[in-house]
């Protein structure tokens, strides 16, 4: 019997519910787009998104398809090829609510959860108009006598724990453990998430845990629910190390988003393609 | 591309790249391939003079410093490790205020952009923010942005050891002072005049009395640019590298 439990995509898929609070991790560090091409076909619906702490073609395809009510994000975009026009026609068109943040902030709401304290101090913030649209924030006077200044305003940020995350990586090892390299990020995400699927390009029988260099790479197995074996699982996001974003397929991608109609008729296609991309 | 014909782009980097010269970290975040050249160009040319820069490059694997997640820049900055860092905007208002969200009256937006990044914090915390924003029109120098990102002055029960420094266009260098709050014109680019900014620009600034025009690389900076930096730069923003250097 295997030391955890490996999974296909479609189940990782069936494990996300209408309505629930989903980890999307950045650009950079394993965008889990065969993942998200399974959750697009299932038609899921009202998914909030919590970004760490943006998200690119992910969010924007999400959006697009109709599945997501509410994001939470310090932006949208796609990156070298510009703004995200789905997401920017459903905020126009008020079709999501956004709750506008900024990158500080979305980790420390996680950070407050993984300590498991109900809330977390954050510098700045004050005087922006982000502050005026969050009533889930709150801003206090430093309690303390010899720390910080007397009499300094700080923001308090409330814990914030996702349903659930699922995020590409490169590989498992025999044990479930998973290889993260310094994307520490996705370690918050998953100690602040109740459940926690991978989706990786290969499984491979290596111990991560016989080298102090490996193990300190990895996300340990304890926090990880499922993983699910899939090639080019990122495409047409990159996987570092492993090939670069598709460019060609990003650029595609981001001119036929720009309406409605020809986003229709890209998904088509994407929905129904094997994830082609050659590593490289 | 001809020798000695200096393309736009360079210019721009080599003036953010005299901004550098006194600082030990300089770091650079998303989409922004022209502060990313200047700091590359800056800390090959402190090297060349013993001198050291640490240069952060967040969209890079080989510039990036850091190996605890992405929060790491943000506490970074907190901890006063970061001398200078790039921010942009949407808007840019006459006391430095950014907005990079969206134009109209949010949550109603006319028109909706990415978000605001680090702004709400790194703008507090870092001594020396540059703020870069190519188009220089009245629409995106305006007198009050329509969303503050992050405030460019806070009151003084606030923690606030940074700030806005300067601002570079396509058209003018401005330096910022908080005390009066307002900008300054300190340098204009090639064929344009006094007059050509005050039109395209939508608020209101003081103007040094020593007006010069935008300073040209000089031939040693445009080939350390072009054969040591350009490579580097092609690793993190290879669309940009090729079309300023490789096409």
């Amino acid at each position: 019997m295997l030391p955890f439990e490996k999974m296909s995509v479609n189940e990782i898929v069936s494990e996300v519910h209408d309505g629930a609070l989903l980890g999307v991790p950045a650009d950079y560090s394993g965008v889990p787009m065969s993942f998200t091409k399974e959750l697009i076909k299932k038609k899921i619906k009202n998914l909030k998104l919590y970004c760490l702490p943006l998200t690119t073609i992910q969010g924007d395809m999400l959006i697009g398809s109709g599945c997501v009510a509410e994001i939470e994000a310090a932006a949208v975009s796609l990156g070298e090829f510009g703004q995200a026009p789905r997401f920017q026609d459903a905020v126009i068109n008020q079709k999501i609510k956004v709750r506008d943040s900024t990158c500080p902030a979305l980790h420390a709401q996680l950070q407050a959860t993984e300590k498991s304290v109900p809330f977390m101090p954050l510098r700045g913030i004050i005087g922006s108009d982000l502050l005026k649209y969050r009533d889930d924030w709150k801003v206090i006077e430093n309690p303390m006598k010899n720390s910080g200044k007397v009499g300094e305003e700080v923001i308090l940020l409330p814990a914030v724990q996702l349903d659930v995350l699922v995020f590409h990586a490169t590989k498992a090892d025999k044990n479930g453990n998973i290889q993260i390299g310094r994307r520490r990020e996705l370690a918050t995400l998953a100690h602040a998430s109740k459940k926690v699927f991978v989706t990786v390009e290969e499984f491979t029988d290596e111990d991560f845990f016989q080298s102090e260099v490996h193990a300190s790479a990895s996300l340990p197995a304890l926090y990880v629910d499922g993983i699910a074996e899939s090639a080019n699982g990122a495409w047409p996001c990159g996987l570092t190390e492993k090939y670069s974003p598709d460019f060609d397929e990003l650029k595609t991608y981001s001119l036929a988003a720009r309406n409605q109609s020809s986003f229709d008729s890209y998904m088509k296609g994407f929905l129904n393609a094997e994830n082609l991309q050659a590593a490289q | 591309m001809k020798r000695y014909e200096i393309k736009f782009e360079e210019i721009l980097i080599s003036i953010l790249c005299d901004l550098l010269s006194d600082d030990n970290h300089v770091a650079v975040g998303a989409a922004s391939p022209i502060p990313g050249a200047a700091a590359l160009l800056a800390k090959e040319e402190q090297k060349q003079i013993r001198k050291k820069l640490r240069v952060t490059i967040l969209h890079s694997l080989r510039f990036n410093n850091f190996t605890d997640g992405a929060r790491e820049l943000f506490d970074c900055a907190a901890q006063g490790r970061i001398d200078t860092f790039f921010l942009g905007g949407v808007q840019i208002d006459h006391e430095a205020n950014i907005n990079l969200v969206g134009t109209g009256k949010y949550p109603r937006l006319d028109k909706r952009f990415s978000g605001s990044f680090g702004s709400a914090l790194m703008y507090y915390v870092i001594p020396k923010v540059i703020l870069f924003r190519e188009e220089h029109s009245p629409r995106t120098l305006v007198k009050k942005v329509d969303f503050i990102s992050a405030p460019g002055i806070s009151d003084k029960n606030l923690y606030r050891p940074g700030g806005p420094k300067y601002l570079l266009t396509n058209k003018a260098l401005f330096s910022f002072n908080k005390r009066n709050r307002r900008f300054c014109l300190e340098q204009i680019a090639p064929g344009l005049n006094q007059y050509d900014i005050k039109k395209q620009t939508g608020f209101e600034y003081d103007i040094n009395n020593q007006i010069n025009n935008f300073a040209l690389p000089s031939k040693s900076r445009l080939d350390i640019l072009r054969k040591i930096i350009a490579p580097m730069v092609s690793e993190f923003y290879p669309h940009f590298a090729k079309k300023i250097w490789f096409s």
